[in-house]
């Protein structure tokens, strides 16, 4: 399965993921407080100077990541050249690219089991409402897992439909693809019983 | 538990399938995502508590960077982003839709599971997707909602269909509509 990290290694890989984690809600914050769109125009070249420092391959996947935004850029951007508060527009978009820049920026360069561990630990606590970091971990991993299963068979039924038909499956299709996925967790129950299920000790 | 368990994690995973199978479009044509009809259909099969569970950690699973979202989409950068307020507010859609089907059992599956997809994913929902984009585009409500408005009709679609289908799962497989489930044998 393709995680979103960069496939270039920087140096912030092994900066350790907490700390980017809460500078990124820091930074964020921060962007919702400022309001001068001239000071926004600067920190979002910041921000591109960053993407820049790894290398080119480094940039234009993260600059590819972004085009997600243009839509909403483009509707607030007609609105205020509509109703001629063109300083406040430009702040929004300006601090909206700066904020999903930053945040996939920290997504890229962390590793996913970076990230696993940082759950691990936000989960402890969590433990005294019952929370079981061992269970969490496991359903991460089914899920990882079991996407790319879900995903050949849904293919196969659509293919299995245009075999028989002209016309297109539509949603018709997503019950049988359904009462799939939940025969599989029964199965996938089954398996977990068989080894034990949840109830086995704990090791660390 | 172990049921439970793999369950909800199918579940997440069926919500990633959904949009990241591309030949799935809906009605006329329009490439609308059917993951939102994950989430309802979620919340309506799994019930309201487990639902929830699925769809938090379906996000989760995004949060940490997996490109589960349709398009291929993932990363805590669409948790700032406009449309932020609608992912957040995806475990709630999914609890209230569950919780509706939980509790009014006195008629016909499908009837109560469109109008708990329609309260749970659209009104509940929105509300969420409201705060977000108010937040995010600093515009005033009613510009907001105007914005929002346009995919109503989409989304309702999508309510039907689910409702539709939780009857439909109901027959086909009693034992896994847990939201439908007796409270004796409920683990």
């Amino acid at each position: 399965m393709i995680s979103l990290t960069s496939p270039v290694r920087t140096k912030a890989h092994d900066w350790p993921a907490g700390l980017k984690l809460a500078g990124l809600c820091a930074s964020t914050l921060v962007l919702f407080y400022i309001r001068d769109p001239a000071m926004h125009f600067g920190l979002l070249l910041l921000v591109l100077g960053l993407y820049a420092l790894p290398g080119r391959r480094f940039m234009d996947a993260g600059l590819r990541q972004l085009r997600i935004l243009w839509p909403f850029a483009l509707v607030v951007a007609v609105w205020h050249l509509w109703s001629g508060e063109i300083a406040t527009g430009a702040t929004v978009i300006l601090r909206l690219v700066s904020a999903v820049a930053l945040a996939n920026l920290v997504t890229m360069t962390t590793r996913l089991s970076d990230m696993i561990d940082v759950l691990h630990g936000l989960s402890r606590p969590l433990r005294r409402f019952g929370l079981r970091p061992r269970v969490l971990e496991l359903a991460i991993a089914l899920v990882i897992r079991l996407t790319p299963v879900l995903l050949q068979k849904g293919t196969l039924l659509s293919e299995a439909w245009q075999a028989r038909s002209r016309r297109r499956s539509g949603w018709r299709i997503i019950l049988p693809f359904t009462v799939l996925a939940l025969d599989d967790a029964e199965h996938v129950a089954e398996a977990l019983r068989a080894r034990g299920g949840f109830n086995t000790q704990e090791c660390h | 538990m172990e049921k439970n368990v793999a369950l909800i994690a199918l579940f997440a995973a069926l919500i990633a399938a959904l949009g990241l199978i591309p030949k799935i479009t809906l009605a006329f044509g329009v490439p609308i995502t059917a993951q939102s009809m994950g989430v309802m259909l979620c919340g309506a099969v799994l019930g309201s508590r487990k639902g929830a569970l699925s769809v938090l950690l379906f996000l989760l699973l995004v949060a940490i960077g997996l490109p589960l979202l349709s398009g291929g989409r993932g990363g805590l950068g669409l948790f700032v982003s406009p449309s932020a307020g609608f992912l957040i507010g995806w475990p709630a859609a999914a609890f209230v839709t569950g919780w509706i089907v939980e509790h009014w059992r006195l008629a016909p599956l499908t009837l109560v599971a469109c109008v708990a997809s329609v309260i749970g994913g659209i009104v509940v929902l929105y509300l969420f997707g409201i705060i977000g984009l108010l937040i995010t585009l600093d515009k005033t409500l009613s510009e907001v909602i105007w914005l929002v408005a346009a995919f109503v009709p989409g989304d309702l679609l999508k309510a039907i269909i689910a409702g539709m289908l939780t009857a439909a799962l109901a027959k086909a497989r009693p034992g896994s509509v847990l939201s439908r489930a007796n409270r004796t044998d409920a683990v």
